[in-house]
């Protein structure tokens, strides 16, 4: 079954549930292991960093946001491991799926509506077209 | 060797050359814009950032990020240029040099640790504000049609990158309107009317002002800003560009590095630079890793200039105008107005006390030293609260809780009732740290004013460092110390 997953989140509510779902694959087979990925937006370096006291602190901070997501993940005994990577969301995340063979990725969608999408641009989108693993979008 | 010149110069060579082009490409409008701001040639702006670029590739500390000409420093040179001339301002770019070398070779940038982001956040809202109060003059005005270019630039720059993004949007306003303005005859002021363009690389000079004391006491404080300045913009830019790439750099070499990049360019006709957030984002994004990628944009830049030269005469000033509000748009940090709402009063009062006093002074140097002696005080303020609380046992117990120092000394004496006499007080110092001689001062002041009453009188509670220096100072430890009579 599928046993390394990739978890994309962003520490929403959405990813959440994304990792709920993850959860639930994984619990499928005995070994699987899920690999939580979260991308620190390029766009959002000068904001964060400025507001931040020190790299640690920012680190700190991001590791904080992913804190429920591990917790979903970690209550359930599932094994599993965080990489924080820096770049523009979706290309990061494609490039890292498929550097790494992964059975699946598994990404929550902010739901956006056609307007929302043409001017932010569609992370989940982005990842569908172009990771060569099975995708599951979660709404 | 051989492994560490080809992992910090051609690692990543195709992503560095793309970057380093894109670069090239944004910086032309930005380097000639500073130029105007600074009040001087278009050239000195553009030899800088070429200059600067290229120089830093090799002795910077941060490989990938980008330095040149900035707001933030042209900004400073203005009441230089304006009162003494550009010879001077090149003379006082190599002063800024010499300053961040020593900067450098004394570890300076470890102070940095020392200005509080309300005072960064309030330097860059402060550097945007000026960036576009500097712009107003350009199109407040003059015709209709300077407004009208204003805007397309504008819209052209926030709307082209959502759909196109491989040429950088302000280049494409410039050239889409510099051949509209050319072709459609319209009354614009241009570049050519504020400066002219010289299609050569830079010459070496010695800046032609008198060699004496009165020279270096013009320049030493323009310097000296300058230097300040120049040092914190780097070192932000380059901790935003570890964060982006998840590496760590050497902030000490890279202030040594902007030191000898201003030295030189002082000596080729540059004005002192910096590094530049903004471009270095844009090269990072762009793909640019390696110092190879600084180098390139800084060739890039002059083959351009001494190809295109011809055409930046006829540039129109409202699309610099147009490209620089965007500028100004990115710089400042839009997220303060959340952060006044909810950081503490007196982190909102030093960002907003920061951006004022910028604004009134027109000096970011000055605004930033207000803004760290504003927070130090506020900080003292905070921590200076010292509890004093007395409870009634067998013996009186006075409970101390807080920092006793300097600035709390007084407070501490204050809490306690010194009519009673023949008594048995214990003071106890369990939740207390004593800093200085003054804390020191002040128990010895308390504990032999109650002596004087016929009081039995027991410090405890004291942690180990408060203990080795009541030690060390105090005296009541002595059953006949008296209290001194000043």
């Amino acid at each position: 079954m599928y046993k390394k997953i990739l978890l994309a989140v962003d520490g929403s509510d959405h990813s959440l549930r994304a990792a709920k779902e993850a959860v639930k694959i994984a619990k499928g087979s005995d070994d699987s292991q899920i690999t939580i990925v979260f991308v620190a937006d390029h766009d959002n370096a000068k904001n964060e960093v400025l507001h931040s006291g020190s790299s640690a602190e920012l680190d700190f901070q991001r590791r904080k946001k992913l804190q429920p997501v591990e917790e979903a993940v970690a209550s359930e005994n599932i094994k599993y491991r965080v990489e924080i990577l820096h770049g523009t969301p979706g290309p990061t995340i494609v490039d890292f799926a498929n550097k790494e063979a992964f059975d699946m990725l598994v990404i929550g969608s902010r739901g956006l509506n056609s307007l929302q999408e043409m001017v932010l641009g569609s992370v989940s989108h982005k990842v569908v077209k172009r990771a060569n693993c099975p995708v599951l979008i979660v709404k | 060797m051989l492994e560490k010149i080809k992992k910090d110069w051609f690692s990543n060579v195709k992503g560095d050359a793309l970057a380093g082009l894109v670069v090239a490409l944004a910086l032309i409008p930005e380097a000639i814009a500073f130029s105007i701001i600074a009040g001087v040639d278009p050239m000195v702006g553009l030899y800088a950032s070429f200059l600067i670029a290229v120089i830093i590739a090799f002795v910077g500390g941060r490989p990938a990020m980008i330095s040149g000409a900035t707001g933030a420093m042209a900004l400073l040179m203005v009441p230089l240029v304006r009162d003494y001339g550009v010879e001077y301002l090149f003379a006082a770019t190599v002063l800024t040099g010499v300053i961040q070398i020593l900067f450098g070779v004394f570890k300076v940038a470890k102070v940095m640790k020392f200005i509080p982001r309300a005072v960064m956040i309030g330097f860059v809202n402060a550097l945007a504000i000026l960036i576009f109060m500097a712009q107003v003059p350009h199109f407040l005005g003059i015709n209709t049609m300077t407004y009208i270019f204003v805007a397309v630039t504008l819209a052209i720059v926030y709307i082209v990158p959502r759909f196109f993004k491989a040429v950088p949007a302000p280049l494409i306003a410039l050239v889409l309107l510099t051949a509209a303005a050319i072709y459609g005859g319209f009354e614009l002021r241009t570049v050519g009317d504020l400066g002219t363009i010289t299609q050569s690389l830079p010459t070496f000079l010695i800046p032609s002002v008198p060699f004496n004391f009165e020279t270096f006491m013009i320049v030493l404080p323009f310097s000296l800003a300058l230097a300040i300045v120049g040092l914190l913009e780097s070192l932000l830019t380059a901790n935003i560009v570890d964060d982006m790439t998840g590496t760590s750099s050497d902030k000490n070499k890279e202030s040594r590095g902007q030191g000898i990049a201003n030295f030189v360019t002082g000596f080729f006709g540059g004005m002192a630079g910096c590094a530049m957030i903004g471009q270095a984002i844009i090269n990072v994004k762009s793909g640019g890793r390696t110092r190879l990628s600084s180098l390139l944009a800084g060739v890039f830049l002059m083959f351009l200039i001494i190809v295109l030269g011809e055409m930046v005469v006829q540039i129109p000033m409202p699309v610099l105008v147009g490209i620089m509000i965007m500028v100004s748009i990115g710089t400042f940090d839009w997220s303060s107005f959340t952060y006044l709402k909810k950081a503490p009063i007196t982190d909102s009062i030093v960002m907003v006390a920061t951006v004022s006093i910028v604004v009134y002074t027109h000096d970011l140097s000055q605004g930033v030293i207000a803004g760290v002696i504003l927070s130090a005080i506020f900080f003292v303020a905070k921590i200076s609260k010292i509890k004093v609380q007395k409870k009634l046992l067998e013996a009186t117990h006075y409970q101390v809780q807080g920092q006793l120092f300097f600035a709390s000394v007084d407070d501490f004496l204050d809490k306690f009732d010194f009519s009673v006499e023949d008594k048995d007080i214990v003071i106890d110092f369990t939740d207390a740290h004593i800093w200085d001689d003054s804390g020191v001062g002040a128990v010895d002041r308390v504990v032999l004013k109650f002596r004087e009453n016929a009081n039995r009188v027991t410090v405890i509670g004291l942690d180990t460092g408060s203990e080795k220096l009541v030690d060390q100072l105090a005296i009541f430890k002595s059953e006949h110390a008296k209290l001194p009579t000043h």
